[in-house]
C-alpha cells in the first residue's frame, strides 16, 4: 500500500481579539491508500480543525496554517495555489460534514447540487449528469432515487439528506472521503444505516476514509487505525485493537472509562476524567492533559512528550510514564 | 425493583396532540401531530426509569405532558395517589414542590442576566422555602452537593462550561426538596468524560436523597447505565418496557431489536461479531401515523394483521410489556 496522504508537524492558529488559540499542534501522520482513519476526541481537540486545514479550508483571517506539509499524491497542498485546490476539492478529496441540513443549499433542488460537482469536475452534460446523478442516489440507498432529484432538501428526512451528501461527496470518485461527525446529527438506527452504507462504499470503491467523530463506538465499528487527539495534539495513534485492547495513554484509558461497559455489574460507577479540557488560548508548557492526568509528574508540566513507538509495532504514544502505567496495571 | 413496591407516579393512557392549522384567515383544524398517543407506565419510588426512543417519537412530550408543562389531551396521571390533571393551580404549585426538570440545553436553559446565586435560589422563593441567611445558605449546600464551589454565587452562566452549567441545573433542581425529577437528555450536549462526571453526580445524589429519576434520552448505553427498568417509544407509543437487563439483552418488540443492535459498541472484538438489523426508511410522520402497528411500516415481520388492528400494550411474562401482536412468537 502507498502512503497516500502524508502529514508532516501540521500547525494550525487563530488570530483572534482575545488571543492566539492553538488549535492544531504540530500534528503528523500518514494514510495509506484504501485505509479507514478514525479522528477521535472532545470538542475542541483540533479534529475538524485539522482536516479542514488538509482541505485548505481555513478561513484566514483569524486563522493561519503556521507550518507543515500536507503530501497528497505528491505534492503539498499547503502550497498549492486556490486554483489547484478547488480541482483537488471534490474531485480527489471530498467532504461529508456534520450537518446535512447547512451543507446542502435550501434553494436549489438535490439533483442541482449533485449535477453541479459533475459538470463542474468532469465536464458532464446536462443530461448525463443527471442520469449520474440519479445512480448515485440510488447507490446511497435513496429509494425512488431518479423521481426524486427533483426535491428540496426540506422534502428529505435527516439520514436521507446525509446519504444526499454522501452521494455528492462520492460523484468525482474521490479517493479520499473525510467524514467530519456524518452521523453525530442522526439517531441510532440511522447511524447504523450510514455507517453500514460508508463501509460498503469503500470496499466497492477503494477509496480511503477519514472519519471524524467524538463517539468511541463508532470508531470501532468503522476504522481500522485510530489517531486520539487532545488539545491540538495526537496523544496516542495505533490500529483499532491497540487503541481499545492496549491503551497506553492516560487520556484515552480515561475515555473508554468514561463509557459504559455492556457487561458491568448494576450500580458501577464509570470511570469520569476529572476537570475540563484546557484553555487553547493558554495551553500548559508540557503536556495539554497534565491537570486532569492521575499519573502527571513535574516533567509532565514542563515537556510536551514526543509520539513514540510502544510495545507493539505500529501503535505510538504521546505520554513520558506510559511504561511505568502498564506495569502498574 | 420490586413490583410490591408502590409506584410514586402513575401514568395512564397519556394522549398529547398539537393540533395543526390551515388557511391565514379563517383557521381550520386540519388534523393533530399524534406526539403522545396513549403511554402507560408506573414509576416506582427510588428507581430510574429510562425512556428511550429516536427523535420525534415523544419522549420528551411525555415527561413535559406529565408535569403538566403542557396540558394533556387526555389521559391520567397520579402522584403518591393525587390525580394531576383535575388540581386547580392553586393545588398544582403545591404538587410542584415535589417534581423538578433538568432540561438538555444548558445554555439556554439558564438565564444569562441572572448570576448562579439567584438562579439557584429562585424555587426557594417561589415556594417560599427559605429567606435571609437561611437561603444562602442553602444555596451554598447545594452548590457543594453538585461538586462546585460558593465563589459560584455571585457568577453569570457565560462563565462556565456546558458541564458545569449542568450541574447547576442540577442543584437548582435539588433546590425544593424534590421527589421525582425529570431529566430531559441532561447529558446529551456533554463530551463524553463529562458526560461519565454528570451521569455519577446524578447516580450519588439518587443514593444520598432517595431521589426518583425519569431519565429521558437517546444515548441507549448510557441510559442502560443509570436505569433500573427502561421504556422504548416510537411514534408516541410505548412499544417495550421491561427491565434495564431485559431490554437490552433479550429484547422482544422487533423495533427493540433493532435499536439495540444498532448500538454502537466500544470494542472493536464485539464490532467484528455483531450484525446490525437495519432498519429500511425513516420513522412516518406523527400528523399521519400508519394505520394498526405504529411500527408496521418498518418492520420485518408484519402481517397483514399488523397493518389493521393496534396491537395491545401487556404483559408478555412477569414486569415486561410488549405492544406487538406477535410478542410471544419473539419470547
Amino acid at each position: 500500500m502507498e502512503k497516500f496522504l502524508q502529514i508532516k508537524d501540521l500547525t494550525t492558529r487563530f488570530y483572534t481579539e482575545d488571543g492566539v488559540v492553538y488549535a492544531v499542534n504540530g500534528v503528523s501522520y500518514t494514510l495509506e491508500e484504501g485505509e479507514i482513519l478514525g479522528v477521535v476526541g472532545e470538542s475542541g481537540c483540533g479534529k475538524t480543525v485539522h482536516a479542514l486545514s488538509i482541505m485548505g479550508l481555513i478561513p484566514s483571517p483569524p486563522g493561519k496554517i503556521e507550518k507543515g506539509e500536507v503530501i497528497f499524491d505528491g505534492r503539498d497542498l499547503l502550497q498549492a495555489s486556490q486554483g489547484e485546490l478547488r480541482d483537488i476539492r471534490g474531485s480527489q478529496i471530498a467532504m461529508v460534514f456534520q450537518d446535512p441540513m447547512t451543507s446542502l443549499n435550501p434553494v436549489f433542488t438535490v439533483g442541482f447540487q449533485i449535477t453541479e460537482a459533475l459538470s463542474i469536475h468532469k465536464g458532464m452534460g446536462n443530461n448525463e449528469a443527471r442520469e449520474v446523478a440519479g445512480d448515485l442516489l440510488e447507490q446511497v440507498g435513496i429509494p425512488g432515487a431518479h423521481s426524486r432529484l427533483d426535491d428540496y432538501p426540506h422534502q428529505f428526512s435527516g439520514g436521507m439528506r446525509q446519504r444526499a451528501m454522501i452521494a455528492m461527496a462520492l460523484s468525482c470518485d474521490p479517493k479520499l472521503l473525510i467524514a467530519d461527525e456524518p452521523t453525530t446529527a442522526l439517531d441510532v438506527t440511522i447511524q447504523a444505516q450510514i455507517v453500514d452504507l460508508v463501509k460498503h462504499l469503500q470496499q466497492d470503491l477503494g477509496m480511503a476514509v477519514m472519519w471524524i467523530t467524538h463517539d468511541l463506538g463508532v470508531i470501532a465499528e468503522i476504522a481500522q487505525k485510530i489517531n486520539v487527539m487532545y488539545a491540538g495534539y495526537i496523544v496516542e495513534r495505533g490500529s483499532v485493537r491497540n487503541i481499545f485492547k492496549r491503551t497506553r495513554h492516560p487520556y484515552t484509558m480515561g475515555l473508554l472509562g468514561s463509557l459504559p461497559r455492556l457487561d458491568e455489574a448494576p450500580g458501577t460507577e464509570l470511570l469520569a476524567i476529572p476537570g475540563l479540557p484546557p484553555d487553547l488560548l493558554s495551553l500548559p508548557k508540557g503536556c495539554p492533559f497534565v491537570y486532569r492526568c492521575m499519573y502527571a509528574v513535574d516533567r509532565c508540566l514542563e515537556e510536551m512528550p514526543p509520539l513514540e513507538q510502544t510495545d507493539e509495532k505500529d501503535h505510538t504514544v504521546a505520554c513520558w510514564r506510559w511504561k511505568e502505567i502498564i506495569s502498574k496495571k | 425493583m420490586s413490583p410490591e413496591q408502590e409506584p410514586l407516579i402513575k401514568v395512564r393512557n397519556l394522549k398529547k396532540y398539537f393540533p395543526i392549522y390551515s388557511g391565514a384567515l379563517l383557521q381550520r383544524h386540519a388534523g393533530d401531530i399524534k406526539a403522545v398517543d396513549g403511554v402507560s407506565f408506573d414509576i416506582y419510588k427510588g428507581e430510574t426509569l429510562g425512556l428511550v426512543g429516536e427523535t420525534g417519537s415523544g419522549k420528551t412530550t411525555v415527561g413535559r405532558t406529565m408535569i403538566r408543562l403542557y396540558e394533556a389531551t387526555e389521559g391520567e396521571v397520579t402522584l403518591d395517589g393525587v390525580d394531576l390533571f383535575s388540581l386547580k393551580s392553586k393545588d398544582m404549585s403545591q404538587i410542584r414542590r415535589r417534581i423538578a426538570i433538568i432540561f438538555q440545553d444548558p445554555y439556554a436553559s439558564l438565564n444569562p442576566r441572572m448570576t448562579i446565586g439567584s438562579i439557584i435560589a429562585e424555587p426557594l422563593e417561589i415556594h417560599k422555602l427559605a429567606s435571609g441567611k437561611e437561603k444562602e445558605e442553602r444555596v451554598n449546600e447545594l452548590l457543594s452537593m453538585v461538586g462546585l464551589g460558593t465563589y459560584c454565587v455571585n457568577r453569570y452562566p457565560f462563565e462556565f462550561s456546558g458541564g458545569q452549567r449542568q450541574r447547576i441545573g442540577i442543584a437548582r433542581a435539588l433546590a425544593i426538596n424534590p421527589d421525582l425529577i425529570v431529566c430531559d437528555e441532561p447529558i446529551s450536549s456533554l463530551d463524553v468524560s463529562i458526560q461519565a462526571q454528570v451521569v455519577n453526580l446524578l447516580e450519588k445524589l439518587q443514593r444520598q436523597l432517595g431521589l426518583t429519576y425519569l431519565f429521558i434520552a437517546h444515548d441507549l448505553s448510557m441510559v442502560r447505565h443509570i436505569s433500573d427498568r427502561m421504556a422504548v417509544m416510537y411514534l408516541g407509543k410505548i412499544m417495550e418496557l421491561a427491565d434495564r437487563d431485559e431490554i437490552y439483552l433479550k429484547p422482544v418488540h422487533p423495533y427493540t431489536q433493532a435499536l439495540m443492535s444498532a448500538i454502537p459498541v466500544p470494542d472493536p472484538d464485539i464490532a467484528l461479531e455483531r450484525k446490525h438489523i437495519i432498519l429500511e426508511g425513516d420513522m412516518p410522520s406523527p400528523a399521519a401515523p400508519p394505520k394498526g402497528c405504529n411500527f408496521s411500516t418498518r418492520c420485518q415481520y408484519a402481517k397483514d394483521i399488523c397493518h389493521e388492528q393496534e396491537p395491545e400494550f401487556r404483559e408478555v411474562k412477569s414486569e415486561h410489556f410488549v405492544a406487538c401482536h406477535f410478542a410471544e412468537d419473539f419470547l
